[in-house]
């Protein structure tokens, strides 16, 4: 009686093994595949950067352009350009991203909160090369008198004045692109901000105002604390991106070479993005070189900041999962 | 009679601290737009004169509020305002942007506009931007194609097979990293690998296709894993109890739960991708006739055409510039319309 029920056990045993194995073989291997092709796209793009651009980083000083004689003299004012850009935009956008957060998860009623988050999700789906075009023909004329007033009302004040010498009579300046890069970075940094903010224990907030606590006592208190290492990693990402934008800056930037603190002058060095944009026409194979091997700093330096911001968020997942 | 007095006295104390009336924020508003007003009257610009009465409404509101209710309540008073100035400057951008594309777009859209490329065949015949839309949809398809199979089946092995292994954690984690790839540096990717191969010079679409999809496949993987993750365990175990193999349980029971909630990831996806203009310049190249083969020469989208008339910066250029970015809008806008459309069709039927 034993050895019959083996044999059947065995039998339906393999009987599954031959009817699934080949199928769910094959399908497990390709989802395997596939996560591998990821692993191997962002490996190939640091390698395929590295082998165009590795010649670009020791080429003779003539290729660098009348501006600088090494890869150094050539890269900083990008870097420069790209940071301050980069930081005007963050200035400007975080507060206002906080704000907006703050609304759609604590202050709005929620017939108000959801069309709201709507709007700033449109914020993100606007095309960046049409915010290069609002912000080249229409913001920058817009912001003229603005410059002219900073630079005559702040401009005399020691140390503060050096931001805002000699305006550009057009508005492109640095100031401007920040500006519109600011709006192009707000809705990531509210999105997830809004997310860290929602997910404060109720029971904080209610302690917290039952102890008497005004709202913003309440948001001061509980939110805060609660979300201080979401909110850190949102303006990370938000700067990883505000780094890496092209068009923006491209388009409104009236590039120069002048290193100055003046962000409202009227040629700044341009970002290493946007450096790009605009000097890949040139096909030359010796600039081509440099732009790739300046493409790979912008890499390094977005994927750091980039792998900083979601190390932060993991970690803090991990500590409130305990 | 003096303790009854006395005792009077204290019972006088208030219990509750003085509070501003409930229409307080209202009036002072109604003041606060009224005073603007005035001063727009007065010949301050609009911009001036709406600042102006904000920072007005900022100041009257605590500033009462301190002298009755102290120092805490007007610091609330103070920063609720704050917050909802900060939601309000954030909206002005926005309505400035779509009303400037729309008011200077859509007045530019007629049949020509769509029908004809910018190759001109008689010299008085009219330029549209027929061959950059083709050039959009046939790159954008192209790297949906790529990028769709491929971002799909690494959740499945995220969620399905991989569950918390090292790999897994370490796909999920750079996934996450990867979505904040510049999207230059992926033309840039694009560039080097298909110049490596095809020689200097080289343009193609498919170049574009394969500098946007490294864009795209981030998102898809993301929207799919969650849309995965939120398939109950019930569904899977019934299906394996039935004796049905694994991939046919995940083909045929898992993914269908979760389409919906996949084609919308896919459609945002698409949606972001569409309008990126970097990649596209450094590998696609850009070119006056319509270009329907996606292997070969190079290929105009409408952002590279609006960033080309953007340098050229004259008049015509100019409307023409607006016309595509009105068309780019509406495109943007009609693929998030229809995620949520699919989303709404698609959702699990409850009960």
């Amino acid at each position: 009686m034993t050895a019959p029920t083996a044999e059947v056990e065995d039998a339906s045993a393999n009987w599954a093994k031959a009817r699934a194995g080949v199928g769910d073989k094959i399908f497990a291997g390709t989802a395997l595949a596939a996560g591998c092709v990821i692993l191997a796209a962002l490996a190939g793009v640091f390698i395929f950067l590295a082998i165009k651009g590795a010649s670009g980083f020791t080429k003779p000083a003539e290729v660098y352009g009348p501006h600088a004689e090494s890869f150094l003299g050539y890269v900083v004012p990008l870097l420069i350009g790209t940071f301050t850009a980069s930081i005007i935009a963050l200035i400007i956008a975080v507060p206002l991203a906080f704000g907006i957060a703050l609304v759609i998860s604590h202050y709005a009623p929620r017939w108000v909160a959801a069309p709201v988050a709507y709007v700033i999700d449109l914020l993100a789906a606007v095309p960046s090369v049409v915010y290069g075009l609002w912000g080249a023909f229409f913001l920058a004329k817009q912001l003229v008198p603005m410059h002219v007033w900073l630079h005559e009302n702040l401009g005399p004040i020691p140390l503060v004045g050096n931001l805002f010498g000699e305006p550009n009579p057009a508005g492109r300046s640095v100031l401007t692109a920040g500006i519109v890069l600011a709006i192009m970075i707000l809705p990531i940094i509210t999105a997830i901000t809004r997310e860290v903010f929602s997910r404060t224990p109720r029971l904080h907030e209610e302690a917290a105002l039952a102890l008497g606590a005004t709202r913003w006592e309440m948001v001061r208190m509980t939110v805060f604390p609660y979300a201080r290492s979401g909110m850190v990693s949102a303006v990370m990402l938000g700067l990883g991106r505000a780094l890496g934008e092209t068009m923006a800056v491209t388009m409104v930037l009236s590039v120069g070479f002048d290193l100055s603190w003046n962000i409202i002058a009227t040629s700044s060095p341009t970002s290493i993005a946007a450096n790009i944009a605009l000097k890949y026409k040139e096909r030359s194979a010796d600039l081509l070189n440099v732009l790739v091997a300046t493409g790979l700093v912008l890499f390094l330096m977005t994927f750091l900041v980039n792998f900083i911001a979601r190390w932060i968020v993991g970690r803090s997942e991990r500590r409130m999962a305990r | 009679m003096t303790t009854l007095e006395e005792v009077q006295t204290r019972v006088h104390v208030p219990l509750v601290q003085p509070r501003l009336p409930r229409q307080a924020p209202g009036i002072v508003g109604v003041i606060a737009i009224a005073f603007g007003g005035l001063l727009l009257v007065l010949g301050t610009g609009l911009v001036g004169s709406v600042i102006i009465g904000a920072i007005a409404f900022l100041v009257v509101l605590p500033v009462w509020s301190l002298v009755i209710e102290g120092r805490r309540g007007a610091t609330d008073r103070l920063m609720t305002g704050l917050i909802w100035t900060s939601f309000g400057i954030a909206v002005v951008p926005l309505v400035s942007l779509i009303w400037r594309v729309i008011s200077k777009g859509a007045g530019r859209i007629d049949g020509t506009f769509l029908s004809y490329s910018f190759f001109k065949t008689q010299i008085d015949q009219p330029v549209g931007v027929y061959h950059a839309i083709i050039g959009t949809l046939l790159i954008t398809l192209g790297a949906a194609i790529i990028s769709v199979p491929v971002g799909v089946m690494a959740a499945i092995y995220l969620v399905e097979y991989g569950k918390g292994n090292k790999l897994a954690k370490a796909i999920t984690f750079l996934v996450d990293v990867m979505t904040g790839i510049p999207s230059i540096v992926a033309g840039l990717f694009a560039f080097a690998l298909f110049t490596l191969i095809f020689g200097p010079a080289y343009v193609s679409g498919i170049g574009g296709s394969v500098a946007l999809s490294l864009l795209m496949i981030p998102i898809v993987v993301r929207a799919t894993e969650e849309m995965l993750m939120l398939v109950p365990d019930d569904l899977r175990e019934a299906a394996y109890a039935l004796g049905t193999p694994k991939w046919k349980t995940i083909v045929r029971i898992v993914l269908p739960t979760a389409l919906g909630g996949i084609l919308t990831g896919v459609t945002l996806a698409i949606s972001r991708v569409i309008g990126e203009t970097a990649p596209l310049l450094l590998i696609a190249g850009a070119t006056d006739r319509t270009n329907m083969n996606l292997f070969d020469g190079a290929m105009t989208t409408l952002p590279v055409l609006i960033y080309g008339q953007n340098l050229r910066g004259d008049a015509p250029a100019e409307a023409i510039a607006w016309g595509a970015a009105f068309i780019l809008i509406v495109i943007v806008m009609v693929l998030n319309l229809a995620a949520r459309i699919i989303g709404k069709i698609f959702a699990p039927k409850k009960g």
